[in-house]
Parts: structure tokens; C-alpha cells; sequence
């Protein structure tokens, strides 16, 4: 029993780890996506974003100025994507493909002529990184059973962008459900004419969320650079964004339910570096890539209605040419 | 876009305008990194151009872009966006290496080759096909869809190649070398046969093969009724249903065409070069397939022109990588991304000013012929 209490903890607490980045995306993609913006390049932002923060975490020593630059570098990304789907109509997936494209040369070509390490940067000493955050009273509770270990190994012990992740999700839910701001995002995805017929500009609109989507990848970003790890290391997202945005679609664009997503695919990929080699009762060996391809094959089962119905904001990928 | 400009302006003009900006942005990435931008451009024209090996290579990556540029745009003219031609060369590579596998032991290359042709296109279209039936039928959208696939094709292939085909015996993922009747042959192999010389590159006939398909493509999209119906679903689905055209079948049999073009990529590098299965063969082709087909307007002509020019790209990239130490064959990706941004998402920046500037100058003649 203790020690299925533990193998518990621990796994949830990898489940947090690896889902900070995912729940920051996926709120990201959400703002884009509800105003009307098919975001895909939320990758290429956090890439970007990571590698700005290593970097002038590197140069400048401070984990502070590195998230700026993190949150900088995604937010240039947005605003690109937003300049071309926004300003100039262009097609948002080729944009966006763009973007991906883009960061995934770009961060490699910079790293190696300014680092000289085959695209990775230095090493980051602790003052360069936000590190882990020891909650009040979390010692001194940790020899208490279940609840004490419960607050001491899970709440407490991360790092504080692991805590703004979760915080993030009421506050997004809060600002598209409870603020004026948020109603007008979501009406400008469904029906950008009314809303531009109530005399509320359709650009202002979603160049708001799309630079809301350019902090939140920015902090995710950060978070995979000076955070969870102590480095740049090339290509180190990894798909994630590929994955947040399935974690989004999964949810129905909405952020409780993409929150539900993240955990799940954070999950699930904790599992599956538990289970390799594993034998599970009455299944045998599963497969780790077959784990890894879960979230991808659950996105694409819901999409197909078979879980349920994924209905896209109506007015996305479209963009808006006033009528003359 | 506005039809005022002339055909030349349009399709002529306005491309090479927006992939000058393109090439403009990565010299200044060029000198940012503390290199000469037109020493670069030198060093990436000789490697892809400057002489036999160069040529071999840049033609073998151009065959590659030939069928990855067709599958995006034969997509394209039905209103699809196929953005899962990476994992259809994937899963089109998958079909070769099974067939020949199984086969290569014995049957001659002359049924061997077809044998290949048909696997790549039929793997490459099976995986197409799932996530066309839930664009057309269960509305899911393709783009999230083909992505998907993507990723699941790569961790198919994977598990397929650590667990099953791999050659016993051996770490690296890949499976037994196929017999030499399983070879496509070599481009400097048939050369010889004429008594022509040439160096040993890894261009082999699917570069017939991918011109083949051009022309097929082609003739499929304007000249058959298949071709104009889907043309119609492309430019207006509605239209097209009053028309006694059932787009939802027209959506299927489009992307089981492009994802047949995409597995192609299979077969050159499968059957043409590899000549075994193995891990990450297609190295991003297909995300170039789109570029390709923005810069070629989705026809097939102007896509060889822009294969030609990413395979030159890509063999010249390598030679700078080769020799500018300071220079990685990352720099090409930054290309393709910068050229993907501006002949693509931002293709109709320069239309507004290119348009003024047309009309400054037509002025007197609009004039006269309004008198």
C-alpha cells in the first residue's frame, strides 16, 4: 500500500513536470484559436522561446532577463504569424508551417555560431534558472502520512513556472468566460462580421490574442530551457506543441478541458517511460512508441466524433476581408 | 489576386519578388552569423551546380521534391490542405521495403519494379485515405488530421523497426540489405550502358519516374473529367454539388492520389538509394513538398522548377556546411522556412504596390483606351 502510495506521487509528480509546458500551449493556442487564428507553430514559438532564454539566461546570469527574452523572442514569432493571417490574409497552417520551420533552423544555425556547441547552449548555474520552490511548512509536514507527503512531494518542490502554469488555466477560463474581452474573442471566432459590425475592430482583436498566445509559448518555452532542464538542447521540444495542440482539441477549445488533455498526455507519457519492458496482465508488453502515439490517435478518435463532438470555432482559418 | 495584373506579373514576377525577400532575410542571417552572404551564394552554386557529383545530388533531391511537391498540390486544387505528406513518405517507404522483403528473393527486377511502384503508392495512399474518410465523412479537419498521422507514422515506423524488421544481431534500427535485383538502377549505372561517363551519385531512375508523374498529373487535373470535377470542389464545393459532382468521394479518391505521390519518396529512397528500411528516410521532404508546391503555383512545370531549386539548395547547403565551418546544414531549413514564410503565408504582400507601381506606369494607356 505505501508503496503503490509513492509510485503514485512520483508519477504524478513527472505528470505536473511534463505537463506545464502543454497547459501553457494549450492556453496559448486557445486565445489564438478562439479569435480565429489556426495556430500550429506554437512548437516553433516555444522553441524560440527557449532558446532566447538560455541564451541571455547564459550570457546575463539572470533567470529573470532569460524569461524576458523567452517571452520576446515568441511574442516576434506571434506577431509574424499575426502579420501575415491578420494583416495580410495569408493562409494560417502555411504560416504557421512556416514559423515551425523557421525556429527549428533558425535556433540551431544561431546556437552553434554563438555557443560553438553543436547547437546546444552552456550549462546554466542555479541563479540562471527558476528553480525549485519549497512551499511554507513543507519540511516540517513532509513526516506526516498522506497529507503530509501529499503537500510536500506534490505542491510543494517546483519550480514557480510550474505554478504559473496551473494558475494560468482559472485565469484563462476567467478572462474568455468573465470578461468583456473574452466574450468579444469569442465572438470574433465565430462571427467576426457582427463583431465588426458592432464597431469593434476585427484586427485589434486578434492581434490581442495572438499576443497572448506569443507569452504564454514564451513562458512555456522558458520553462523547457531554464527551468525544467539547465539548457538549450536542439530540437528539445520535441513535437510538445503538436501535442498541446492536440491537448486543445481534445478539450474543445475550452481550458478546463484542454487542462483535463494536458494532464492526460502528461500522464500518459510518464507512464510510458515506467512501463518499457513492462509486462501488464492479460496485454502483454505494450509498446512505448504505441504510449507515445496515444495522445495523437485519441485526438484523431475524437476528431472522427466517434468520443464525442469536437466542434472548431466556426470562423477559423478564415481570414477577415471587410466588405466593401 | 485581384486579376488586374497581367499573367507575367502574377506568375512570374511576384514569385521571384517574394522568394528575392526570402533569399534577402537569409543573407542577413548570413551575415549575422559573421559570414559573406555572396561567398555563401558562390560556394552553394558550385556545390549544386559546379560539377558531376553536385549535379547527381541536386537532381536525387529534386526527385524527392518532385513527388512531395505534386502530392501537396494535387491536394490543393481540391481545396485540401495535405500537410501529412512526411508521414505518407513514411508509410510509402514502409510498403516498398515489406514487398521487397518478402519478395526480393524470388522474383526478377522486372516484376520487383512495378511491384515497388504500386506498394509506395498504395502505402502512401492507405495512409491518406483515414484521415481524407474523416475530413469527408466525419469532419474532422485534414490538417489535424494529416499532422497526426505524422507523428503516428513515425512511431510506427519505429516500433516497426526496433522490434520487428530489424537485421538480427545489429543495434542500429534497420532491416536486412534487399538483393540486387531489388535495386533500382543508378543513373550513372544506365549512363555507362550508353558509354557515357559519370561520377557515382545517388540519382537513379525515380527521376524518370517523378517526371512521368508530372505529366500524369498534368493531364489528371486539366485534361480529364476526374481533374475538372475536382477542380470544382476546390473552387466551390456547393457548385459543385449542384453540378451532379459528390465531393465527399472527390475529397477521398484526391488525397488517395496525393498521398500515392507523397509514398514515391519511398521508392527513391528506398528502393533507389538505401536499398534497405531504415529510420528517418524522409528527413522532412515532405513539410518541403509544400514549399515546393507554393513556389511552383501548384502546377506541375513550375514545381520541377522549384525542386530544381530546393535540391540546389539543399546539395549547396551541404557543400557550405562542408566547407564554412561556422555554417550547419540547419542553415537550409532556415531557408525553406524563410521561403515557405514569404512565397507562402506572406504571398500577397508585394500584389498592393506591385499593383500601383503597374498601374503608375499604364496610366496613359488605360486613359487612351477609355477615350
Amino acid at each position: 500500500m505505501e508503496e503503490a502510495f509513492v509510485f503514485a506521487i512520483l508519477t504524478a509528480t513527472a505528470t505536473v513536470r511534463v505537463a506545464t509546458p502543454l497547459i501553457l500551449c494549450a492556453m496559448a493556442g486557445l486565445f489564438s484559436e478562439r479569435s480565429g487564428v489556426i495556430d500550429i507553430s506554437l512548437e516553433g514559438k516555444m522553441l524560440a522561446a527557449a532558446f532566447a532564454a538560455a541564451t541571455i539566461a547564459a550570457v546575463t546570469g539572470s533567470a529573470w532577463l532569460g524569461l524576458a527574452g523567452g517571452v520576446t523572442a515568441a511574442i516576434c514569432l506571434a506577431l509574424l504569424h499575426g502579420f501575415a493571417c491578420i494583416t495580410h490574409n495569408g493562409n494560417q497552417v502555411v504560416s504557421g508551417l512556416a514559423i515551425n520551420i523557421l525556429a527549428s533552423g533558425l535556433t540551431v544555425v544561431l546556437g552553434i555560431a554563438w555557443f560553438h556547441r553543436g547547437g546546444d547552449t552552456p550549462s546554466l548555474e542555479a541563479a540562471a534558472r527558476f528553480m525549485p520552490i519549497t512551499l511554507p511548512l513543507a519540511d516540517s509536514v513532509a513526516g506526516m502520512p498522506v497529507l503530509g507527503t501529499l503537500y510536500s512531494r506534490l505542491l510543494s518542490g517546483h519550480n514557480l513556472l510550474v505554478y504559473v502554469a496551473f494558475l494560468a488555466v482559472p485565469l484563462v477560463w476567467w478572462v474568455v468566460y468573465r470578461t468583456r474581452f473574452g466574450l468579444r474573442l469569442r465572438a470574433v471566432g465565430e462571427n467576426p462580421t457582427a463583431v465588426d459590425t458592432a464597431g469593434i475592430s476585427v484586427t485589434w482583436l486578434r492581434y490581442r490574442a495572438v499576443l497572448i498566445c506569443g507569452v504564454l509559448t514564451g513562458i512555456a518555452g522558458t520553462y523547457l530551457s531554464i527551468a525544467h532542464n539547465a539548457s538549450f538542447v536542439r530540437d528539445m521540444t520535441a513535437g510538445q506543441g503538436y501535442i498541446a495542440l492536440a491537448a486543445m482539441i481534445f478539450g474543445k477549445w475550452r481550458p478546463w478541458p484542454a487542462f483535463g488533455a494536458c494532464l492526460m498526455f502528461g500522464l500518459l507519457d510518464a507512464i510510458a517511460i515506467r512501463l518499457q519492458g513492462v509486462h501488464v496482465p492479460g496485454i502483454g508488453e505494450v509498446p512505448v512508441q504505441f504510449i507515445q502515439a496515444l495522445p495523437y490517435i485519441m485526438t484523431v478518435v475524437l476528431l472522427a466524433g466517434f468520443m464525442g463532438r469536437a466542434v472548431a470555432p466556426k470562423a477559423i482559418g478564415v481570414p477577415y476581408v471587410k466588405e466593401r | 489576386m485581384n486579376g488586374e495584373l497581367p499573367r507575367w506579373i502574377d506568375i512570374g514576377l511576384i514569385p521571384i519578388l517574394n522568394l528575392c525577400m526570402a533569399l534577402l532575410v537569409s543573407g542577413l542571417i548570413i551575415l549575422a552569423i559573421g559570414e559573406d552572404p555572396l561567398q555563401a551564394v558562390a560556394i552553394m552554386v558550385r556545390g549544386a551546380f559546379g560539377y558531376e557529383e553536385g549535379i547527381g545530388y541536386t537532381l536525387y533531391y529534386a526527385t524527392n521534391f518532385i513527388f512531395t511537391g505534386l502530392a501537396v498540390a494535387v491536394a490543393f486544387h481540391a481545396g485540401l490542405f495535405n500537410i501529412g505528406g512526411e508521414g505518407q513518405a513514411y508509410i510509402g517507404g514502409l510498403g516498398v521495403g515489406l514487398i521487397l522483403l518478402a519478395f526480393d528473393s524470388v522474383l526478377p527486377f522486372a516484376i520487383l519494379a512495378p511491384l515497388g511502384i504500386i506498394a509506395a503508392a498504395a502505402f502512401g495512399a492507405a495512409w491518406a485515405a483515414i484521415p481524407a474518410y474523416l475530413q469527408a465523412y466525419r469532419g474532422s479537419h485534414i490538417v489535424i488530421t494529416t499532422i497526426m498521422f505524422n507523428f503516428i507514422a513515425a512511431a510506427l515506423m519505429v516500433y516497426l523497426l526496433v522490434n520487428v524488421l530489424i537485421k538480427p544481431g545489429q543495434m542500429s534500427p534497420e532491416s536486412r540489405v534487399f538483393l540486387p535485383n531489388a535495386h533500382l538502377p543508378f543513373m550513372h549505372e544506365m549512363l555507362a550502358g550508353l558509354g557515357i561517363q559519370f561520377t557515382s551519385t545517388p540519382l537513379n531512375i525515380s527521376l524518370i519516374w517523378a517526371l512521368v508523374c508530372c505529366v500524369g498529373v498534368w493531364a489528371y487535373i486539366w485534361r480529364t473529367r476526374w481533374g475538372y470535377e475536382l477542380r470544382t470542389v476546390g473552387f466551390n464545393e456547393s457548385a459543385a454539388v449542384y453540378a451532379g459532382i459528390r465531393p465527399r468521394r472527390i475529397v477521398v479518391a484526391t488525397m488517395c492520389i496525393s498521398g500515392a505521390l507523397a509514398g514515391f519518396v519511398g521508392l527513391n529512397e528506398i528502393m533507389g538509394v538505401h536499398h534497405r528500411l531504415l529510420i528517418n528516410f524522409t528527413a522532412g521532404y515532405g513539410f518541403t513538398g509544400i514549399a515546393v508546391s507554393l513556389m511552383g503555383r501548384n502546377h506541375p512545370f513550375g514545381i520541377v522548377l522549384a525542386s530544381l531549386l530546393f535540391g540546389a539548395l539543399y546539395q549547396g547547403g551541404a557543400e557550405l556546411a562542408f566547407e564554412v565551418p561556422t555554417i550547419t546544414r540547419e542553415l537550409v531549413v532556415t531557408i525553406q522556412g524563410l521561403v515557405i514564410l514569404f512565397s507562402g503565408a506572406l504571398a500577397y504582400m508585394s500584389t498592393p504596390w506591385v499593383t500601383r507601381i503597374y498601374r503608375a506606369l499604364n496610366r496613359p494607356a488605360v486613359a487612351s483606351s477609355e477615350v
